[in-house]
């Protein structure tokens, strides 16, 4: 997968997590907690999420690279190199 | 609500959660959603587990359906569904009596910055710094300040203030005054991000439309059956027997307590040494009594608030209001706009109690003590309520004995075990793979809010195992 296809991919997971979720300002260094008042439990359904779809393993320890949208594609994107 | 029997109940299932308490059908119904193949075995004939309900004499009376924070909103959306978050409304009028103050508040952040400023003469300053304080506190912080130390920093001397900022969450999870003041801190900023909400329509139609859901999920629901025994192999779990059927699952959720998990289910001869040491310093909460009056028909009562913290005792204390003969109590007023499709006005008065004290009695002391409390508790309502005892046709008592006899939890337990439970059920599948728990513990994961939460935090692990 590209960068931007698992940017997409980041969005559409949040945006089904919440459907009012905003991203026309958002600022993808800055933590999306604070822009989408996401909270540990919203990072929590991202997770598994992602292991459902890519049967990507995440461990509790990392869950801190999801912390930005450009932290995420970073993390993500050489685990989804092949996907 | 028609429930598969055990019999008809295939020979292998993905996931086997044992209990149907929140935890346990908000974990069935994740991991279902995830698609998994998922079976849900309960003991009693009803789900929901301490969140549950029961009918006499034209009434439905809720046991434990006296508030919850807000939260509630988007967790139910979240996990459940649109038309269960649609029926969370707030509880306006909360009201407190005792001798050191009475007012009635919305319990809200808002609310009680005023009440605290007004009333009780504190500064705002050290008001704003004491929410921002509780605010920020997280579980893995450090954990040697007690609230009560918490409570002196901030409003040192002032037992009336700690009374307004404890009863109510006493109540809530059994904490005392000696708890890390973290599990006080995430607790009451839960309930002050906007106040005290409730399920209209009452709990049996939560469970009705969880059991719809889980259905809609295919989940395989059994009640009537009670888990004997969660079998382990060679280290790893393989199943679950219930009665002379042993059904096989790569993973067992238990929702179950934690105690009875350990020392029944799976046994403690599956765990390490390291393991039951901290195990064994496990401490579970304390259990409650409650007593319950249905109007009879026809009747009926001016507004008094939705939930009133009452006490006659001259200060808070934890120990006098796990007394027996307790002066203190909540009552829960429940109103015609309660359940709409079925109107009524009842009323539970609950109270904090001791499993030892109920445990031990012959019979007719039993029911003595029984008929003492309902005595108590319609004095004390009568000062709320006028003439109460001439409008019901219904009057009934349940003690620790009661809880313990329907959930099966270790010394009828209402809020799991106190925190040091958390951990242990946090790591039970790095003893044992295959084996999870879910289920009230370490009082920040136990409540409605907490409970369900902690369902779908469980849930990713079991999903993490099956994946893996
Ligand atoms: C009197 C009272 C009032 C309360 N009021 C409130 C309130 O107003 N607001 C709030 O948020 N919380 C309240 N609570 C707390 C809240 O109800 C609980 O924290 C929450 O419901 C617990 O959910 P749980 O997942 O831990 O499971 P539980 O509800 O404890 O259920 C466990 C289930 O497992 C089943 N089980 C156990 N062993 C077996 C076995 N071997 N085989 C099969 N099944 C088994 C039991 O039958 C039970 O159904 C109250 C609790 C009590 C007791």
């Amino acid at each position: 997968m590209t960068r931007d296809e698992i940017r997409d991919v980041i969005l559409e997971i949040i945006e089904d997590i919440d459907e009012d979720a905003d991203f026309d300002s958002l600022d993808a260094d800055q933590p999306l907690r604070d822009q989408l008042d996401l909270d540990s439990m919203d990072f929590l359904d991202i997770v598994m999420e992602l292991r459902k779809r890519y049967k990507l393993q995440i461990p509790e320890e990392e869950y801190p690279e999801l912390s930005t949208l450009n932290s995420c594609v970073n993390y993500l994107e050489p685990k989804l190199k092949d996907s | 609500m028609a429930f598969t029997s055990i019999d008809q109940a295939r020979d292998r299932y993905d996931v086997i959660v044992v209990g149907s308490g929140l935890g346990g059908l908000t974990c069935a119904n994740r991991l279902a959603r995830a698609g998994h193949s998922v079976l849900l075995l309960e003991h009693h004939i009803q789900l929901g587990g301490l969140a549950t309900w029961f009918k006499r004499k034209g009434h439905i009376f809720d046991v434990s359906l006296h508030g919850f924070p807000y939260g509630m909103v988007k967790t139910c959306k979240k996990y459940w569904n649109k038309a269960i978050r649609d029926s969370i409304v707030q509880l306006n009028n909360i009201v407190f009596d005792n001798p050191q103050f009475s007012l009635t508040t919305t319990f809200s952040r808002d609310d009680f910055t005023r009440i605290l400023q007004e009333k009780f003469g504190i500064a705002r300053t050290v008001v704003e710094e004491f929410f921002s304080t509780v605010g920020r506190m997280n579980f893995f912080d450090d954990q040697t300040m007690t609230t009560r130390e918490l409570f002196e920093k901030f409003f040192p001397g002032r037992t009336d203030v700690h009374r307004l900022l404890m009863e109510p969450i006493t109540y809530a999870n059994g904490s005392t005054l000696d708890e890390p003041a973290i599990t006080y801190g995430i607790v009451f900023s839960n309930f002050m991000n906007k106040g005290v909400f409730t399920f209209q329509g009452g709990t049996d139609k939560l469970i009705g439309m969880m059991a719809d859901e889980l259905r809609k999920n295919g989940v395989t629901i059994c009640t009537g059956a009670r888990v004997d025994r969660i079998i382990v192999e060679n280290g790893r779990v393989c199943g679950v027997q219930v009665g002379n059927r042993i059904i096989a699952a790569p993973s067992v959720v238990s929702n179950s307590g934690i105690t009875n998990t350990v020392d029944n289910l799976a046994g403690r001869e599956v765990f390490s040494p390291g393991f039951l040491e901290g195990f064994d310093s496990v401490k579970v909460n304390n259990s409650s009594c409650q007593v319950y009056f249905g109007l009879r028909p026809g009747e009926s009562f001016p507004e008094v608030g939705d939930l009133l913290f009452t006490s006659t005792a001259e200060e808070f204390s934890s120990d006098e209001m796990l007394d027996m003969e307790t002066k203190s109590r909540t009552f829960s007023v429940y109103y015609p706009k309660t359940r709409p499709q079925h109107p009524d006005y009842t009323v539970v008065a609950s109270m904090n109690a001791n499993y030892d004290d109920w445990a031990g009695l012959e019979n007719d002391a039993y029911k003595a003590a029984k008929e003492a409390m309902i005595e108590r508790c319609f004095m004390d309502l009568d000062r709320y309520i006028p003439g109460i005892r001439e409008k019901v046709d219904w009057v009934e008592a349940a003690t620790p004995r009661t809880f313990n006899r329907y959930t099966l939890h270790t010394r009828g337990t209402s809020f799991g075990t106190k925190f040091e439970g958390l951990d242990i059920s946090r790591s039970i599948f790095k003893e044992v793979p295959g084996l999870f728990h879910v289920g009230s513990v370490g009082i920040i994961m136990s409540g409605w809010l907490g409970a369900i939460n902690y369902g779908v935090i469980v849930a990713n692990d079991v999903d993490g195992f099956l994946r893996c």
